[in-house]
């Protein structure tokens, strides 16, 4: 149970949370049409007449989308229905020309899940949760409205109309805006992995509909609101953190919190009512007649399985237990996809896995932070970055040295060895000229010689760095340490 | 089951069709005798059948992934009441 407590002005509230997200599959055509998928082309060039709600056009499902949700439940620990059924959800709006939705209100695709969020102390989860996910249903997307365009017009673009959409309803397990950033952010993670959603929160392709309620700690549910369409982990955690406020305040004040759906404003951070929606609830479910009940083979579903990749919570295990790589190093690796890819191409290349997961997590994660690029257009390659490695391993390279050659790797899109060539690099182990640079750095600084000789021994790293220093970065820190202890005592 | 007035008129402003008061007095009776036929069918005992979910005995095709279709844009918009700069263009609906 979280201890996250809402401070009201007559004692403390307990908030409880649960998440609609509405993730775009990864398809190249839509749900029941053959029109394309692909975000951002010229308006209403990617809708069919089927899109368009054409008299007599009629829905035929996408075999990609119905695997793609499969794996995606299979992901979340789901039982997968064999047996599903499509529904009608009728409502009018401008951006929904068939006047129903099809979706699965009644027999979803997808059944009880799961997904582990971990503790966090900086983000106060202070032990690992399981958030329970009731179901995954397969659904249409709407249109898209543009209000800005004309004066007293609304401009509709059917394109993303039709486009395959799974809806992950969470149970109301969470309780706390941590834990539901955590939740989110772990979703969308598997999500990734499994390659059914790109998670792109900004395009609009993971979105999330917030359920808020509070009640004093132990009580039963108070009542909810849903704040729709939040998209981004921000803005949700924002959302909640409004809402309960809100309520709270309602409720201290002597009023009642109402059902309702309400909508997040990005800029203030708020919600407020979207009373256009009152009656909208009256969906009027009912089987879609155009579609037969969707079944599934075993042989489908045992496909779905095997095509899962390893997951992140798996990864993370296997790089701790196998690899021998810190938990929190494993944390960061396996979050994204992308990473834990590269990461492991680099592994494929021979690297050593502690030396490269420290050499990942620091060197390349603040190179790229540097230069505002992702791991996907990293300008040094997994064969190259093992390539520095090996140059430090063999002892070529010292660590100070192997950032330098980084950099220039990153200038110039050379290779490691060939830098170190060219540039003369290479660390050198000679005692004869390290023991020429130390008498030097001595006979330069008789203060500091008189007082480490006088007791204070925190002086000697100052003299590795002097003759470092003296030496360009070049001599085997090794050897510096040993040579100077001697030239010391 | 029946319908009163009330619900007559929701389900008319639910499915967005204009009926005039005239119209929902006669559609009152009328819907109710529909009903009242339609519930004879359960005087059959069914416990012991399962529901059939289509009067075919298929099971539903699923398609391939593949774009096939789109592009149409012209044809898309062509019964548009107005259409603009490749848009439908409706009366600004905004929250």
């Amino acid at each position: 149970m979280s201890n996250y407590r809402f401070q009201g002005a007559t004692g403390e509230w307990e908030v409880v949370i649960g998440l609609e997200v509405h993730a775009q599959v990864v398809s190249q055509a839509k749900l029941f049409s053959g029109a394309a998928t692909a975000f951002g082309a010229e308006p209403n060039t990617q809708v069919s007449l089927v899109d368009a709600a054409m008299p007599g056009m009629l829905p035929v499902p996408n075999k990609e989308c119905i695997r793609q949700a499969v794996r995606t439940g299979l992901a979340i620990n789901a039982e997968i229905n064999r047996w599903s059924r499509f529904d009608r959800k009728n409502y009018f709006y401008a951006d929904l020309p068939q006047g129903y939705q099809i979706s699965q209100l009644y027999h979803p695709l997808v059944g009880e899940g799961y997904l582990d969020i971990d503790a966090d102390e900086k983000a106060g989860i202070a032990e690992a949760k399981r958030i329970g996910i009731e179901r995954i249903h397969v659904e249409q997307d709407a249109g898209k409205l543009m209000h800005d365009q004309h004066p007293t017009r609304s401009y509709v673009d059917l394109n993303r109309s039709g486009v395959a959409l799974m809806e992950i309803v969470s149970r109301p397990d969470m309780n706390s805006p941590a834990e539901a950033g955590a939740y989110l952010r772990k979703l969308r993670s598997i999500l990734r992995y499994v390659g059914s959603c790109d998670g792109n929160m900004e395009e609009g392709s993971m979105r999330a509909d917030v359920n808020v309620s509070v009640r004093r700690p132990g009580d039963e549910f108070g009542t909810r609101t849903e704040t729709k369409n939040v998209n981004s982990v921000r803005f949700v955690m924002q959302a909640i953190e409004h809402e309960a406020q809100r309520q709270v305040d309602v409720i201290e004040a002597g009023g009642k919190v109402v059902q309702e759906t309400r909508l997040f404003n990005p800029d203030t951070g708020t919600t407020r009512s979207m009373r256009s929606k009152e009656d909208a609830h009256d969906y009027r479910y009912f089987p879609d007649p155009d579609l037969l009940p969707l079944e599934l083979t075993e042989a489908f579903v045992e496909d779905c399985r095997a095509s899962l990749p390893e997951l992140p919570d798996a990864k993370r295990n296997r790089y701790v237990e196998t690899l021998g790589i810190s938990a929190y190093n494993a944390d960061v690796l396996t979050a994204e996809v992308e990473t834990a890819r590269w990461f492991e191409a680099l592994l494929a290349e021979g690297a050593e896995a502690k030396q490269a997961s420290n050499w990942v997590m620091s060197e390349l994660f603040g190179a790229l932070n540097r230069l505002g690029k992702s791991i996907e257009d990293c300008p040094v390659s997994p064969p190259q970055a093992a390539e520095l490695l090996k140059l430090v391993s063999d002892g070529t390279l010292s660590g100070s040295l192997a950032k330098q050659v980084f950099e220039k790797m990153l200038e110039t899109g050379d290779g490691a060895g060939v830098i170190v060539e060219r540039e003369g690099l290479k660390q050198t182990s000679d005692t004869g000229a390290i023991e020429a640079v130390i008498a030097d750095v001595l006979a330069k600084n008789p203060g500091q010689l008189e007082q480490y000789r006088s007791g204070k021994d925190a002086l000697f790293g100052f003299f590795v760095g002097q003759t470092m220093k003296a030496m360009g970065g070049k001599a085997n820190p090794q050897v510096v340490n040993e040579l100077l202890k001697k030239a010391l005592s | 089951m029946s319908v009163d007035s009330a619900t007559v008129r929701k389900i008319a402003s639910l499915a967005r069709i204009a009926v005039s008061d005239a119209q929902v007095e006669a559609m009152v009776p009328e819907l109710n005798n529909i009903l009242g036929w339609i519930e004879q069918l359960g005087e059959v005992d069914t416990s012991s059948v399962a529901p059939m979910t289509a009067v075919i005995p298929n099971t539903l095709r699923l398609r391939d992934d593949a774009v096939t279709d789109g592009d149409v844009r012209d044809a898309v918009l062509k019964n548009a009441p107005q259409a603009e700069h490749g848009f439908f263009a409706v009366p600004k609906v905004i929250e």
